[in-house]
């Protein structure tokens, strides 16, 4: 069974066609690398399917939950009633690159705020379950911090629990380690690992390639909009069939 | 006209009661405009087209033209059942709303895209985003913009004289003229700086509440 199911979608934003011609699935438990030049489309089709962004053509569904369907003229792509876009909103988390915690509430409130209003689960119940996620990401002495009192890492391992605390089927994570310093990618990367190991299905645009080697069971190579190659994170990453991912590979080491 | 403590006595007791009005104008004004601002923010940000222009023109107008003749406007060109104190808080919940407009887009508008995706992607709706995760934020942000804007009408209320309203500087001329002394004009200036040191300590009081995060 698929958790995400993507079919041909395409996205412009007026001349520029940022993604062309989009088909991937994603089976539960799974762990995709999306690898790629910046520019190349992937946050874009990470802000499609988690509707930060609306695609022009394609299918997209969460399991049974259809988002978007081509019945529009011409193939356009028409997008789900509001309540079904709510309630496939409560089947994704999404980490952002810059974590976007909201800085006048607490790490506790950070992490309850959705369970609470928009699960309607009580304060207690969100905040002992908060209490456990922050066990996990190794901020459990921090509950009390309010986000500009923590180093960049911490933050992110607070958005993470943040997302999770919405029981997401799926997490997506838009380069989780890109505004962080070198030294703090390893805790951000950890706790990916150990999610993965819980089985989580997951999603994660990366820059990190020996991660993504390690974590992923397959891995996507991105480039001007379209899917270049993809498959076994090894065969990809060591032993490229495409000349773009080749290059992109050796420009990448390089650096 | 001979200056007797008992005269100064009463001067001041005077103005006491006078400063009443000035007050029931200053917290009337915020009363109203401070909402009515927010609901033009919002116009002023509308996406649909008509509804946003026609919103930037109602706060040219507003902002582009002195307070003192819009008095007059309301007072004397529309024929409105109210008394001169009533129209004088509609004129100034009018004018001081779109100032409060333009400072509440600038507090929405510099709030980062993120938040609102953040508060998006965990299912909040449209109004939950706004008053628990943006407006928060906005307040901090506009407290020294409005810290000013609430100075100046404490002085402002001054200008409802214009119209007929017998506030503390209405007062202080009357008396002026009859006692031939400037010293009413002096007690009203001390009247408005005691109101205006109660509320800039009000906003450094909010900022360092608010201060707890960045």
């Amino acid at each position: 069974m698929s958790v995400l199911q993507v079919e041909n979608i395409k996205k412009s934003f007026g001349k520029d066609i940022v993604l062309r011609d989009i088909s991937f699935d994603i089976k539960k438990g799974e762990v995709l690398a999306v690898i790629g030049p910046s520019g190349s489309g992937k946050s874009t089709l990470l802000r499609c399917v988690t509707l930060l962004e609306k695609v022009d053509f394609g299918y997209i569904a969460y399991d049974d939950l259809v988002m978007t369907k081509p019945t529009g003229e011409k193939g356009k792509a028409v997008y789900s009633d509001t309540q079904t876009l709510q309630q496939i909103r409560r089947r994704f988390g999404l980490v952002f690159q810059n974590f976007n915690l909201f800085p006048h509430f607490s790490v506790l409130r950070n992490i309850t705020e959705a369970p609470v209003c928009v699960a309607g689960k009580s304060r207690e119940q969100a905040e002992s379950q908060a209490r456990t996620l922050l066990d996990k990401v190794g901020l459990r002495d921090k509950e009390h911090a309010y986000p500009c009192e923590l180093s960049g890492g911490q933050q992110q391992r607070v958005a993470i629990a943040r997302a999770l605390a919405m029981q997401p089927e799926i997490l997506f994570f838009d380069e989780p380690t890109s505004a962080l310093d070198p030294e703090l990618t390893g805790e951000i990367l950890k706790v990916i690992r150990n999610l993965a190991d819980e089985n989580m299905t997951m999603v994660i645009v990366t820059h990190e390639m020996a991660f993504a080697r390690d974590v992923s069971d397959r891995v996507i190579f991105m480039d001007g909009g379209v899917i270049v190659e993809q498959g076994d994170p090894h065969q990809v990453l060591e032993n490229p069939q495409s000349e773009r991912t080749r290059a992109f590979l050796t420009r990448f080491s390089q650096n | 006209m001979q200056m007797t403590l008992n005269n100064v006595l009463n001067m001041m007791l005077r103005m006491l009661e006078t400063s009443q009005t000035t007050l029931l104008l200053f917290f009337s004004t915020l009363i109203f405009s401070l909402p009515l601002g927010l609901l033009m923010a919002f116009g002023r940000m509308s996406r649909i087209r008509p509804v946003s222009w026609l919103m930037k023109m109602y706060l040219l107008v507003m902002r582009g033209t002195p307070l003192m003749l819009q008095l007059i406007f309301f007072m004397y060109g529309i024929d409105l059942p109210f008394s001169r104190l009533q129209v004088a808080i509609i004129a100034f919940s009018l004018n001081y709303a779109a100032y409060f407009a333009e400072i509440y887009r600038g507090g929405i508008e510099s709030i980062p895209i993120g938040q609102h995706e953040a508060a998006n992607v965990l299912g909040f709706s449209k109004s939950q985003t706004y008053f628990r995760i943006i407006l928060p934020q906005v307040i901090k942000k506009i407290l020294p913009p409005m810290g000013n804007e609430f100075m100046t009408l404490v002085k402002d209320t001054s200008l409802a004289q214009i119209i007929g309203v017998m506030e503390i500087s209405a007062l202080a001329n009357k008396m002026q003229a009859y006692y031939v002394t400037i010293l009413p004009v002096i007690i009203a200036g001390v009247f408005y700086l005691v109101m205006n040191s109660v509320v800039s300590s009000c906003f450094s009081l909010a900022e360092k509440r608010l201060g707890y995060y960045n």
